[in-house]
């Protein structure tokens, strides 16, 4: 178990850690989400005891390390591996490379030489053991780092945007790799990406750290469905953000003021109570004018005033009294016959909407 | 003119004919300063080394006047020597004056400061993220040190033969401590010196051959080194 108390790290004039607290449970995999420079990999280092933070304790399976000395680290350090985001191949062949960390802790040759290929196959570069490192490309290397780190049996792994430099396929092949080391030797993985949808596939828990402070921690669908507040929303691209006020509640279903327009979300929040509305854009859908009812609570008909292709899918923004941005699949796009400066009718269902109260001395 | 090309004749002549006494000079010579650059590089190497991997006041100050003194001027290095060596110095007992183990130590003094400046911009090279990958994968101190300096190995090795370099063509501390004598502390620099002041230019010239030879292969050395 791996435990933070309020961790403040500087670097310098600079915070890079603001007052961090959490706990990572043995066996899960727990990732940090965040923009560049937003402290992940401190974060990572500090557990790798790699930096002493300048304030707060930090502990790992019950023993403060941020207060031991160098040499007492070392041992701890050898229960864990780290993967740095920008791969270091050291001089000599890739078998001198993964059997570097077992050669510091002693191992000898024979388990070397067995634990080596196994490591390698592991990453899909079986037979990989004779080349060079230094002529390997950034995608084979980061995956000799992770067999270098994987090679030692740790109990924690540390992996700082491992796939940053992967094609979809090794990266595809790295994910489920990281499941089956959790699976198969129950390794607690520590992991850093910038990679929202990274992120929800692997991890058990999420922390999403905004400029190095942790904004919310909790399950993918706690955090991409129900962000605590507007910074974690951004961060996780719940884009439809709205102010308003509880206008009546009916058991549960609440009619909600913004800016003249009503929506209907649910929520236990009285009449009166100032809120922040939060929906993904995927949650929008889009209908066209042919009389059916939708099933959803919220209808409305509006202007379409900026189309963005992104891949298979298109972003829309909508003029409907508030401004809504959706995501549809270029499919529907084109079936649905939407377009620039058209009208169209949309729908999202009340639950679709997660609302929190506005609280008004706190920026939401 | 003539007296030119004669001499140059004469001392292809002399090589080719391994002449004795160009042998010895030359033996002597690279015995010296190889002697020197492998004593110098057994001090450099571990001072460079302790003074990276440690922070301590002053190491900005140290290594400024490390770098100072890269252009130490052979005389110099040869007048402290000398001072040392002497048989008034704290070291006269050793009775090291004029002999070739007082000319390696000079060249020890005069070459261990590019050597230490050399080691410190070799390990500088290495970049933080390897140093850092080495540490997480649970090396010790000491294995950190050890993997650190054998990554920088031929970055360090380019400061050896540079040392080198400096130590055989070197001329001041070796005429100041050795004395030039005869079959016994006459080397490539101070023979080149000596004939080439007493009008025997075929000697000078075979023997500034021999050195441009050596200077030669230890840059072509340096160069190999270099593109590892």
């Amino acid at each position: 178990m791996i435990e933070f108390e309020h961790v403040v790290m500087n670097f310098g004039e600079k915070e890079v850690l603001k007052d961090a607290s959490f706990t990572i449970q043995k066996g899960e995999i727990f990732t940090f989400i965040g923009p560049s420079g937003s402290g992940k990999t401190t974060i990572l280092r500090l557990i790798d005891m790699l930096e002493r933070p300048t304030r707060g304790s930090i502990s790992i399976d019950g023993t403060i390390v941020s207060s031991l000395k160098d040499r007492d680290r070392i041992p701890l350090r050898r229960k864990m591996s780290m993967v740095f985001q920008k791969p270091s191949p050291l001089r000599g062949t890739v078998y001198d490379n993964v059997a570097i960390g077992l050669i510091f802790r002693n191992i000898s040759h024979d388990e070397i030489k067995a634990r080596v290929p196994e490591a390698l196959e592991l990453v899909g570069l079986k037979g990989y053991e004779d080349r060079k490192a230094g002529t390997l490309s950034g995608g084979e290397m980061q995956r000799v780092a992770i067999a270098r780190a994987i090679s030692t049996k740790p109990d924690i792994l540390l992996l700082d945007e491992p796939t940053a430099n992967l094609d979809p396929v090794s990266t595809e092949k790295i994910e489920n790799l990281i499941f089956s080391l959790k699976e198969r030797f129950g390794i607690t993985v520590v992991l850093s990406t910038h990679d929202m949808v990274q992120g929800q596939r692997l991890a058990d828990r999420i922390a999403v750290i905004i400029d190095g402070r942790i904004g919310q921690i909790g399950t993918s669908k706690e955090i991409f469905y129900h962000p605590m507040n507007r910074a974690v929303a951004n961060m996780v691209g719940v884009e439809n953000i709205f102010e308003g006020i509880i206008a009546k509640n009916e058991e549960g279903l609440a009619s909600i003021d913004v800016d003249g327009t009503s929506i209907i979300a649910t929520t236990a929040f009285p009449p009166g109570t100032p809120v922040v509305l939060y929906m993904r854009p995927e949650d929008i859908t889009f209908h066209v004018r042919d009389g059916v009812k939708s099933s959803a609570r919220n209808e409305f008909t509006g202007m379409i005033t900026k189309v963005l292709p992104m891949g298979p899918n298109a972003r829309l923004k909508v003029d409907a009294g508030i401004t809504l941005t959706a995501v549809i699949t270029q499919r529907s796009y084109e079936e649905l016959d939407l377009a620039l400066g058209k009208e169209t009718q949309l729908a999202f269902k009340a639950s679709a909407i997660h609302v929190v109260e506005r609280k008004p001395s706190k920026s939401v | 003119m003539n007296e030119v090309i004669e001499g140059i004749i004469q001392a292809v002549q002399l090589i080719v004919s391994l002449d004795e006494e160009v042998l010895e000079i030359t033996a002597r010579s690279l015995l010296i300063s190889l002697s020197a650059t492998l004593i110098g590089s057994a001090i450099a190497i571990p001072i460079g080394g302790f003074i990276h991997f440690k922070e301590f006041g002053g190491k900005r100050g140290l290594v400024t006047i490390i770098q100072a003194l890269y252009a130490l001027p052979t005389v110099l290095a040869g007048l402290l020597v000398f001072l040392l060596l002497s048989r008034s110095g704290p070291f006269g007992f050793l009775r090291l004056m004029f002999t070739p183990t007082g000319m390696v130590i000079g060249q020890i003094v005069l070459i261990i400061p590019l050597m230490i400046g050399m080691t410190l911009i070799a390990l500088s090279g290495v970049s933080r993220t390897k140093q850092d990958t080495v540490i997480s994968l649970g090396a010790s101190e000491t294995q950190t040190v050890i993997t650190i300096v054998k990554e920088a190995r031929f970055a360090i090795l380019g400061g050896v033969i540079l040392g080198f370099g400096r130590a055989i063509s070197e001329v001041g501390a070796a005429m100041m401590i050795g004395g030039n004598i005869r079959g016994y502390t006459r080397v490539l620099t101070t023979a080149i010196a000596l004939e080439t002041s007493m009008g025997n230019l075929s000697l000078s010239i075979a023997l500034g051959l021999i050195l441009l030879a050596i200077a030669t292969v230890v840059t072509g050395i340096l160069f190999l080194v270099q593109e590892r």
